[in-house]
């Protein structure tokens, strides 16, 4: 099987660390993946802001980049939701139909492809799980996330009160409704920080960033994680 | 007093919500409103093992029916006829006002009362009848509220949900007097006192009023029947009281037959109230005995919207609320902030469509979103209005410094080598990046702490450690 790694322009750009450890847990459960370099950016804020086109030709590159593939996995819920959900609209489903049914978030290649949720990660922590909405209503990654971190050695997972409420990112409305967005993400800290959990963890590292750059501004002592940051940990490396 | 109008030329969104959020009564009133009824219509849903059956039901008729609107229409209009009502077609706002305002001045009288409406709020009927001398009084205890308190409706189901009991009471007593019978003495704020003075100042109103004009949250094309749902049955006393009834309805709410219908009363309450069934649904079929009835069917931008391929799926809603119920961006910034009748996620699609998205507020209202969905998986006729957002926000006028911003990242993006460009610049000015953006990204700083920029991208050490294995 033939995996490419989708590290998406977030993550390539400011959280290169996720897509280490995506590398790590993936080479450790057997699998041969690819780094194809053309790739860059699979155009969602550019269509969720309003410019269809510019987020077409991005689409388009997508899919040429992937189309040999015989899985694509992206540690985001939310470009892999765009990928699943606007790709077919924007470029049309015959010509999305070949490559996008491949694109895998990373906890979905995990438990439906690999078919595994223990992964031999071990993190002994208090942790609360984020679902972030386009993981839950876009991909319905349901609880795949959480069987994952159920099965990591000495992790205790606390349940995040309100965890299916947005917290206000929303990419490009963080920046256009600065007051409701900051209002939104203050509800969730409080939540968070109800839980007494060490770190916070979600499956996009942009929600991530938005929640962790409240957290830090409030001095709150929490920590953010990426699920694959998680999943990679083993007692080795810890 | 409440109305279509006098809502333009408010600021944009973003502007109006920022205001909203800081209101702390405001949000707490809201929260609890929103959190109370969106528990009760999901564990409601929840008992319906054939629920997304209805849903997908719910949004096929009302497809199918928008497709053959026009037949649908001609075929309600000869059975209204049939039945001895008059069915009168209004273009826009205006022509509607002075249809129902000639149909009052007809009968000579100088008051109405009201059947809850959300199509005549939209086009300022009230407002229009007061400018021909005719006062227009709300029936339905919270627009009663509204009407009292100089206010604007902020939600479509419960139009004072920003109101809290004790600033009712105050309402209450300060104005009931002069709209009529007075609040009795020493009203508290319990619910059922406030009830009672409501219902014994609309009693009075009932008896001696002669016309009534209503709306209806549906039209049967195959019969001609009006369907009315309601909780309080105040709607039932104006439907059958006065000798005229005067029914403003938007031609997107036909159904085609009497059987379609048994879908729509099992979706709408639950998704509206979290009740199994309202407690009164009121048909009328025509003109009574002893009745007189007016059908003004209202068209006010909605052909425009049906011309749309994505945006016409607003036309399928019910104005059962969930979406604004279980909007995360409704519960902080208030129904205010969006400057229309239609407030919550359907009114950020809805509006837009109906008004266009000339203002500054109309086209700030499809970014008034997080995109998180909610809405769709609450709304009761599937409306996906997320697609709906990001087709407006593509068809909306951009400021000249963000199409800027979005074409230099698009350029940038398009090319792994300019994007790798890119990144090495960052990793290399990381240490220049101050703590507090200018510009529009300061809105980011305000509240937030920037990540750390990495040394070096993901690219670049896949590059240079071959993919880990060096
Ligand atoms: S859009 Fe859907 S959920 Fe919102 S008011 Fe209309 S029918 Fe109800």
């Amino acid at each position: 099987m033939r995996v490419a790694l989708f590290i998406t322009c977030v993550n390539d750009t400011l959280f290169p660390g996720t897509g280490r450890a995506v590398v790590t847990l993936l080479r450790r459960l057997g699998c041969d993946i690819e780094f194809p370099q053309a790739q860059t950016c699979c155009g969602q804020m550019h269509v969720n802001t309003g410019y269809p086109e510019e987020g077409r030709r991005l689409a388009r590159h997508f899919l040429d980049v992937f189309a040999g593939y015989d899985a694509v996995v992206a540690p985001s819920g939310s470009c892999a939701a765009m990928v699943r959900e606007q790709y077919p609209r924007l470029v049309g489903t015959d010509e999305a139909a070949a490559t996008v049914p491949k694109v895998h978030e990373l906890s979905e290649f995990l438990v439906d492809v690999l078919g595994v949720t223990d992964v031999g990660a071990s993190f002994p922590h208090r942790v609360t799980y984020h679902p972030t909405c386009h993981s839950l209503r876009g991909l319905h990654l349901g609880d795949r996330p959480t069987r994952l971190l159920q099965q990591v050695r000495g992790l205790e997972l606390v349940p995040l009160p309100g965890a299916e409420e947005c917290c206000g990112f929303g990419g490009t409305f963080a920046v256009k409704n600065p007051a409701v967005s900051a209002a939104m993400c203050g509800d969730k800290v409080g939540n968070i920080m109800a839980t007494g959990a060490e770190v916070l963890c979600a499956a996009d590292n942009s929600c991530l960033m938005h929640i962790g750059g409240t957290l830090k501004r409030q001095r709150a002592g929490v920590r953010i994680m990426h699920l694959a940051e998680i999943l990679a940990t083993t007692e080795a490396t810890r | 007093m409440s109305g279509g109008n006098t809502f333009l030329g408010m600021p944009a969104f973003p502007q109006n919500a920022a205001a909203a959020v800081q209101d702390s009564q405001l949000r707490f009133n809201l929260r609890k409103a929103t959190h109370t009824i969106r528990g009760k219509r999901a564990s409601v849903v929840a008992e319906l093992p054939d629920w997304e059956e209805l849903r997908t039901a719910g949004k096929e008729i009302k497809d199918h029916t928008l497709r053959n609107l026009e037949r649908y229409l001609l075929q309600l209009e000869e059975a209204v006829t049939a039945a001895g009502g008059h069915v009168h077609w209004a273009a826009d706002a205006e022509e509607a006002n002075r249809i129902v305002a000639g149909l009052v001045k007809a009968t000579g009288e100088t008051t109405v009362v009201k059947v809850k409406s959300m199509a005549t709020q939209e086009i300022g009927l009230n407002e229009a009848l007061e400018d021909q001398g005719i006062s227009a009084y709300e029936t339905d205890l919270a627009e009663l509220i509204v009407q009292l308190g100089d206010d604007w409706p902020s939600h479509i189901l419960v139009p004072a949900i920003h109101r809290n009991r004790s600033e009712i009471r105050e309402i209450f007593q300060e104005k009931m007097a002069s709209f009529g019978r007075a609040a009795p003495e020493g009203l508290t704020d319990e619910p059922r006192a406030l009830a009672e003075a409501a219902r014994l100042h609309l009693r009075e109103r009932f008896l001696s009023t002669k016309v009534a004009i209503s709306g209806a949250n549906f039209m049967i094309a195959e019969t001609g029947t009006l369907v009315v749902l309601e909780s309080e049955g105040n709607g039932r006393m104006c439907l059958t009281l006065p000798e005229t009834l005067i029914s403003v309805v938007g031609i997107e709410k036909l159904l085609p037959t009497w059987q379609d219908l048994e879908v729509f009363l099992q979706l709408l309450p639950r998704s509206s109230t979290g009740e199994r069934m309202n407690p009164y649904t009121s048909t009328w079929t025509g003109a009574v005995e002893g009745q007189e009835f007016h059908l003004v069917l209202l068209d006010n931008g909605r052909t425009r919207v049906l011309a749309d391929e994505v945006g016409r799926q607003a036309l399928r809603c019910i104005r059962c609320s969930a979406c604004l119920n279980v909007c995360p961006v409704y519960e902080r910034a208030g129904g205010h902030a969006y400057g229309s009748v239609y407030p919550g996620p359907i009114g950020a699609i809805l509006t837009p469509q109906l008004r266009g998205m000339e203002s500054e507020l109309d086209a700030s209202l499809p970014y008034a979103s997080t995109l998180c969905g909610a809405c769709f998986e609450a709304c009761p006729v599937a409306i996906d209005i997320p697609e709906v957002l990001i087709h407006l926000r593509g068809k909306a006028r951009h400021p000249r410094a963000e199409r800027l911003g979005m074409r230099a990242a698009g350029w940038v993006l398009n090319s792994p080598a300019r994007l790798a460009g890119a990144q090495r610049l960052g990793g290399r000015l990381r240490r220049f990046v101050p703590g507090r953006l200018p510009g529009p990204l300061s809105a980011w700083t305000d509240t937030r702490d920037i990540p750390d920029i990495p040394a070096e991208s993901f690219r670049d050490w896949w590059g240079r450690t071959d993919g880990g294995t060096r």
